[in-house]
């Protein structure tokens, strides 16, 4: 017998089912039973930039692109809280249910196959990322900062940026073998998307390149569409950023269900 | 009846190394069957092959008709898993972990409820519903995860070592639960390395050592087979070490020495007592022969590592 022999049926492929969702409201049940911690926690860093930055550095700045700092600021506060919220799930969390606590050995001894087990809890990671996001996006209107009725659309938005960073937290997760290598992401991944996204300063004054970079990251996209948005204007490029956001999510997806399968499945 | 599991041929490498080496058996419906084995005997991976968690690397299989590369679904719907560690989910209390579990299967809200009560009566649990499972003794736990395998009114039940680690009051708890559970006609396929556990509750043991079966059959004939009735067990000094083997040569006894002991394997061993208590031997003791002496004597007595 050769080493690596083929492996027939369903060993070799992806087979995904609707019996994801018994996996997303597993989460959904523990996510609801610590809802008070889950509101805290979601709120609290978010609300502290807007705070700091936006009322207190504010002060010092001018406008900015014609808006007042805080203004500027809000959309993208939004849209990085659904990016944070989706890449804790995904990484600390599937991994503490992975490895240490073994939830995913007891759901894949039932008709759940490891398939759903990752589908579902990118789901839940997106479903966490529009949580987050509609509780800032409700803190924000409380600022007075919500313009227009068309800014309800930075909830799909936040969404697909939450599929976005819960799949590429998985796959993270499925090259990790501890917790440690997740601060490496968080330091070398997350949070230079969060500062270099357009977030905090306006990108237009940099160099070509710097935009480049920038542009690459769906973040960046996601910011200047929920800065239109919550004004009531038409975003430069929707549909653009729109695919820029989606389409690798789903690459992101499949890669990281296969890489999930293959690691737990030998 | 027919085979609930059935493999032949089944083998499983991991990269170069071979867990499970080309193995044959068969689990009939409705029967208890015990697999005892040293650590690292390739138990768990034919478990786990059974229950759909890992791909044979060739071989057949088929569980309850059917084969788990093509339908996993299909087959774990009608399987319950206890494994051999704790996979409670801790972020809930004991009713909702079956409530929950009962949800991967799609059981109806309303009959999965009737079914945790009625269960958590059979684990003898009921006063703990509400207790958070980080609050449980090891052995509750160990029964809520048997309880827990139950929820689907399953065909087969899988058990991982499924006393390990308790004390022996909760051992036996358990083992009156399987009983049960054997009457009612559940076919049950069992790991163990507890001899006296798979005495006690398998109809039939395949004796597993370095991936391969080294015997099969019901516990009383395997020794009787490979055994006899009787052991008789001497401590010896070192001069009765040398002069032993002379003593006992004409008398249709297998011997074995260790470096304390020497166990005599015989038939009837009442005239062999007899004998060696002519020739001067003390500390004679005389005992049934069990599945230990079994195991024991097909996978050898140096420890495995």
């Amino acid at each position: 017998m050769r080493k690596g022999a083929p492996v027939t049926g369903y060993d070799s492929m992806i087979r995904l089912s609707w019996r994801f969702l018994r996996v997303w409201l597993r989460d959904f049940d523990s996510f609801r039973k610590y809802i008070v911690v889950n509101l805290l926690g979601n709120l609290g860093d978010p609300v502290l930039y807007l705070l700091a930055m936006g009322i207190g550095l504010g002060r010092f700045l001018g406008e900015m692109q014609g808006l007042s700092y805080i203004q500027f600021l809000a959309p993208g506060i939004i849209a990085s809280a659904g990016m944070f919220a989706a890449s804790y799930e995904c990484t600390y969390m599937t991994f503490l249910k992975m490895f240490h606590l073994k939830t995913y050995d007891a759901i894949i001894v039932t008709p759940v196959n490891i398939e759903d087990v990752v589908a579902g809890d990118i789901a839940w990671g997106a479903s966490k990322a529009l949580f987050s996001g509609a509780l800032m996006f409700a803190a924000v209107t409380a600022f007075g900062l919500v313009h227009s009725w068309w800014a309800l659309l930075i909830l799909p938005i936040v969404l697909l940026v939450g599929f976005h960073f819960a799949s590429l937290g998985m796959l993270v997760t499925t090259m990790s073998r501890s917790f440690d290598y997740f601060s490496y992401y968080f330091e070398l991944v997350i949070t230079p998307i969060f500062f270099f996204s357009g977030i905090f300063f306006p990108l237009d004054d940099f160099p070509l390149w710097v935009r480049g970079i920038a542009n690459c990251s769906p973040l960046t996209h996601a910011v200047t569409l929920c800065r239109a948005l919550i004004l009531g204007r038409k975003p430069p490029h929707t549909w653009l950023s729109v695919a820029i956001i989606a389409l690798p999510s789903i690459v992101l997806f499949y890669t990281s269900i296969y890489r999930m399968k293959k690691r737990l499945i030998k | 009846m027919g085979n609930a599991v059935s493999a032949r041929g089944l083998l499983k490498k991991f990269g170069d190394a071979v867990a499970v080496d080309g193995i044959d058996f068969d689990v009939r419906e409705g029967e208890c069957f015990g697999i005892i084995g040293p650590n690292g005997a390739g138990k768990t991976t034919t478990m786990k092959m059974i229950y759909c968690a890992t791909p044979r690397t060739s071989g057949e299989l088929s569980v309850l008709g059917r084969d788990p590369g093509d339908c996993p679904e299909e087959i774990k719907k009608d399987l319950g898993v206890i494994p051999q560690e704790n996979t409670l989910d801790t972020d809930f209390d004991v009713i909702t972990n079956l409530l929950i579990h009962a949800r991967y299967f799609g059981i109806p809200r309303d009959r999965a409820r009737a079914c945790a009560g009625e269960l958590l009566e059979f684990i003898q649990l009921s006063e703990r519903e509400k207790s958070p499972v980080d609050d449980l003794s090891s052995g509750m736990r160990r029964r809520l995860l048997i309880a827990r395998g139950l929820m689907n009114d399953p065909r087969l039940l899988i058990l991982d070592e499924p006393t390990v680690g308790l004390d022996p009051q909760a051992r036996h708890l358990i083992w009156d639960k399987l009983r049960m559970l054997r009457k009612a006609s559940v076919t049950l396929l069992l790991t163990t390395h507890y001899m006296e556990e798979a005495a006690e509750l398998c109809d039939r043991v395949a004796v597993m050592d370095r991936g391969r079966i080294l015997a099969i059959g019901p516990p009383g004939e395997l020794i009787r087979t490979h055994i006899g009735e009787e052991v008789l067990e001497l401590v010896l000094s070192s001069e009765d070490q040398e002069r032993i083997p002379g003593d006992v040569q004409h008398h249709p006894a297998r011997m074995e020495i260790t470096s304390q002991k020497c166990l005599l394997y015989c038939e009837d061993c009442r005239s062999l007592v007899t004998h060696l208590t002519e020739r001067g031997y003390r500390n004679i003791h005389r005992r049934p022969a069990t599945l230990e002496d079994v195991f024991l004597t097909l996978t050898g007595r140096d420890l495995v590592e």
